[in-house]
């Protein structure tokens, strides 16, 4: 198979602009004759199906939430990057594109990279317009903060709750779109196959998670923005029901899958607290503009962190990193914090966290600065800690939090299947193996709201309007499989429960798939998840039927798909000998303990492809070009 | 620690529903009360019993999908929080716990904990935004807006839509949410343009869907775990009066 990227030529900053000259368009009158399916309406999903009816295109689309505005999105703390260059420090569209490409250790596409820096500006505007409340100085201006792995303050945010406040936007502008007819939103219902007519994504099959009724949908072409899969984990810091299963059966129906194992662990967590444990909660990276991470410099020092003298702590990112100190890149901020910790400088009852303390912030500006600027993150961890953080130091611990890797798109978002378009969390494509803080936002928004509703004109052009209907018995097929599916889930009637089952993986994925990996732990892990799926076909109990509400159910079925994408992901990382952003492979190191990457070898996107249910999955190869910027090794000193 | 919990179960909206009672056992402090849950559903699937259905995804206190009435108070006894964010440390060893739903005309019981909420999502259609489409939009910078206006905005822009003010309140009335958006929306420059017919619109809405009248007992106030504050409710009746006098 041949990838095609699609990347236009033409200089850097002028391929999107001759692109947009260069598709073919629908016409005006045309459009409304066009059906587009959306399956996620987080920021990705919402703003791709608002834009698109905006168009003229009729849109319907589908959540597992009650309403688009409980997407996960709406968890984002910390902010959105822009090259705006408001403060005047010297950002601009190119120092964006840059500090991106780098942060993700060269491992994305720079044309994409560059498209998505060059309309982060519109997202503000577009922001700005539909009334969210970003925050201001008393100017009235827009403000900005720093975030990780940049130097210049470019990142825009509403509070601790940045994405509440888009995802709230996206929302607004798709029930304007509902209240004209132009959008049908179909809520709790969940994705459960892609329906494939001559090759071309053409429909999907959905199951009500009220009634249970499966149904068959047909459109001109599916957009998934269905988020990321880092619940693969078990813990992570995504809401309770962010799943794969949209994407892995995307998989399995031809759609390959970039770079799995390229996941990222957020440095700042509040560290796990109880076997009980159901997720973990993100502490804003934001923090660590004003924060100051230390461990104690004498190995398994039990004194509270007030009894340990200035001169016994060390503030090691500050040490090692002294031009970016507590503001490196996550996958470096994580990998130091795990360093310590398995050298016995971690702190707290499990020791396993560091300390990151707001003292001199504090006494530097007053209480009541920090809690204007972060009072609701400190709030949260005082509720679940129990510990007040104005007056001690947070304990953190890294924590899955986001994956780079997703479906394979070409230049305009498309799969290597026809008419199958991927946003957001679930594409692969513009982080490479690490992505910067307050990029995700902007990615979303640029796929939904600037990228995708000119780029699907493209391919809808070349199509007939309504060439599909469900009664093609390829649609009645795929309605079978699925319930055949969930039947087979119910009847399993074993002893062990789902998340039983999804803690062991989490076990095995944390263990042998995460922070640090080897050659030995992964091919363990390679022999291990297939014998847990084993356990789960013959031992899961999932009570209840498939006709009402059944949550047990809904959580088996995405379960099942994550121990199939678990042994992708260990594949992924077994292959990829080297070590690059979030993927750290234990053999490749400088003596630093740096990752090392391995440019004359893996220089690529792996792009699996499903084989069939017993082979193993084959690998494709889509080799990176860069025109503009030279591969240098990372350095944050 | 061991608590004793007494949960409503429901079948689904057509069924009659009815408390069931559970103890729970081994409880430690540090865990969240949907932990608590979560171990009290695995002991039931684990008997083969249907676990307890109740909405929650963030597990922060953002998405807004939370929330049930614990000892007869919204997001139980913790002012400013959100049921998922609430801990085993506020209770004792010992306690009895009673959970019920949301109860109220317009927030149809699904099934046990879990309510459709998506009349708020209707009342949002009839007016919750500002018309602008993608693109086109001036400079962000353009219009200056006071900190003041912005800091107001979002002090109305933070509701999560969990439905806790209309849960509490006994003519359940939905005033404290619609005007926490027709709030963000009046005090900003680009909410002008069609200022009158959003509140209007969507009073009119939060009539159609069922939701009571408002007679000012505030106690949505006291439970809204975004602590939106009922100044918004008089803001919006001026802008109400306002738009109704010009016709
Ligand atoms: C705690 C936290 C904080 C973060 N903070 C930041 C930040 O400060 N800045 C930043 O840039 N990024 C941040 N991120 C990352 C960012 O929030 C996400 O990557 C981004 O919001 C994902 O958006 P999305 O639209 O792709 O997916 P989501 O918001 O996850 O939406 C997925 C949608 O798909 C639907 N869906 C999924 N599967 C199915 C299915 N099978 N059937 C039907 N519907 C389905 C869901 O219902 C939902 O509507 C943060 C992430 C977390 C976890
Ligand atoms: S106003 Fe408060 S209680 Fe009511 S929906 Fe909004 S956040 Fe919940
Ligand atoms: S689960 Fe999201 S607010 Fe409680």
């Amino acid at each position: 198979m041949k990838l095609e990227s699609k990347i236009p030529k033409g200089p850097l900053s002028e391929k999107w602009t001759s692109h947009k000259f260069n598709m073919k368009l629908v016409n005006p009158a045309n459009k409304r004759k066009y059906k587009v399916l959306v399956v996620g309406t987080g920021l990705a999903g919402a703003s791709a199906a608002s834009t698109l009816a905006e168009l003229g295109y009729q849109v319907e689309a589908f959540s597992y939430h009650e309403s688009p505005r409980r997407a996960h999105s709406i968890a984002a703390q910390g902010g959105i990057n822009a090259a705006k260059n408001y403060p005047g420090d010297g950002d601009s569209i190119y120092r964006l594109f840059y500090d991106t490409i780098k942060g993700g250790d060269y491992r994305s596409r720079e044309a994409n990279v560059y498209r998505l820096a060059e309309v982060s500006n519109n997202i503000i505007d577009q922001c700005v317009a539909q009334g969210i409340p970003f925050a201001r100085d008393y100017g009235g201006l827009l403000d900005n903060r720093s975030f990780g792995g940049a130097q210049v303050s470019r990142t825009f945010y509403a509070r601790g709750q940045t994405g509440q406040q888009l995802l709230l936007g996206a929302y607004s502008s798709l029930i304007r779109q509902m209240n004209t007819g132009k959008v049908k939103f179909h809520p709790r219902t969940e994705l459960q196959d892609i329906v494939m007519i001559d090759g071309e994504a053409k429909g999907i099959i959905i199951r009500d998670l009220v009634t249970g009724e499966i149904s068959s949908h047909a459109g001109d072409a599916v957009v998934l923005a269905t988020g990321g899969y880092g619940n693969v984990f078990f813990l992570s810091t995504n809401a309770m029901a962010s799943n794969g299963s949209a994407a892995y059966r995307a998989y399995k129906k031809g759609a390959l899958f970039a770079n799995p194992c390229f996941t990222q662990i957020h440095p700042t967590c509040i560290p796990v607290a109880s076997g009980f444990q159901s997720k973990l909660t993100l502490m804003s990276e934001s923090l660590r503009n004003d924060g100051r991470i230390w461990v104690p410099k004498k190995k398994g020092d039990n004194r509270a962190p007030l009894d340990i003298p200035e001169d016994e702590r060390d503030y090691y990112l500050e040490r090692l990193y002294p031009a970016f100190g507590n503001l490196v890149p996550r996958d470096v901020a994580s990998r130091r914090a795990k360093e310590m910790c398995d050298k016995g400088h971690g702190v707290g009852s499990t020791k396993l966290a560091v300390y990151l303390d707001f003292a001199d912030v504090i006494q530097r500006n007053g209480k009541n600065w920090v809690a204007d600027k972060y009072g609701n993150l400190f709030d949260m961890y005082e509720e679940i800690t129990g510990e007040n953080p104005y007056k001690t130091p947070m304990r953190i611990f890294p924590a899955v939090h986001y994956t780079m890797g997703g479906l394979w798109v070409d230049y305009n978002l498309m799969s290597n299947l026809p008419g199958l378009y991927v946003l957001g969390e679930a594409n692969f494509s513009d982080h490479g193996a690490n992505r910067l803080g307050a990029s995700a936002l902007m990615q979303g928004l640029a796929d939904g709201y600037f990228i995708l509703p000119y780029t699907i004109a493209d391919y809808l052009a070349r199509t007939k309007a309504g060439k599909v209907n469900t009664s093609l018995p390829e649609f009645g097929k795929s309605e079978n499989a699925v319930k055949e599916n969930i039947r087979k889930l119910l009847s399993v009637n074993g002893k062990q429960t789902v998340d039983e089952i999804h803690k062991k993986l989490g076990q095995i994925m944390w263990e042998k798939v995460g922070m640090a990996r080897n050659k030995a732990d992964l091919e363990n892990a390679i022999v291990e998840i297939p014998k847990l799926r084993k356990e789960f076909w013959a031992d899961v109990r999932v009570p209840g039927s498939e006709d009402t509400m059944n949550t047990e159910l809904e959580k088996a079925g995405r379960l099942a798909d994550f121990l199939d994408m678990a042994e992708l992901m260990a594949r992924d990382a077994l292959m990829r000998n080297e070590s690059c952003g979030g993927h750290f492979r234990e053999e490749f190191q400088t003596e630093e303990n740096e990752a090392m990457r391995n440019d004359d070898e893996f220089t690529f996107v792996a792009a699996w492809e499903h084989t069939g249910d017993d082979s193993p999955p084959q690998m494709h190869k889509e080799d990176l070009v860069f025109e503009n910027v030279q591969l240098t090794t990372r350095s944050y000193k | 620690m061991k608590v004793t919990v007494k949960i409503w179960r429901q079948k689904d909206s057509r069924s009659k529903g009815s408390f069931q009672t559970y103890p729970v056992d081994n409880i430690s402090e540090e865990m969240s009360f949907f932990e608590m849950l979560d171990m009290l559903n695995e002991s039931l699937v684990k008997q083969g019993e249907k676990p307890v259905a109740f909405d929650h995804d963030c597990r922060e206190g953002i998405c807004g999908t939370c929330g049930m009435f614990i000892n007869g108070r919204a997001h139980g006894p913790i002012s400013g929080i959100t049921t998922c964010q609430l801990h085993m440390r506020r209770f004792n060893d010992g306690d009895t716990i009673v959970v019920e739903p949301w109860r109220a005309k317009a927030f149809p019981v699904i099934q046990d904990l879990v309510v459709d909420r998506t009349s708020f999502d209707r009342i949002m259609l009839s007016g919750g935004y500002i018309s602008i489409n993608s693109g086109g939009a001036p400079d962000a910078n353009a219009i200056p807006i006071s900190k003041i206006s912005a800091d107001i905005a979002m002090d109305g822009a933070s509701c999560i839509g969990c439905g806790a003010c209309v849960a509490t309140c006994k003519n359940s009335s939905a005033m404290l949410f619609v005007s926490a958006k027709v709030s963000q929306f009046a005090v900003l420059p680009q909410g002008q343009v069609e200022r009158k017919e959003r509140v209007q619109n969507m009073v009119t809405s939060m009539d159609e869907e069922g939701f009571g009248n408002c007679t000012n007992t505030y106690a949505c106030e006291a439970e809204c775990p975004k602590e939106i504050s009922v100044a918004h409710i008089a803001r919006m009746n001026r802008e109400f009066l306002k738009a109704n006098l010009s016709g």
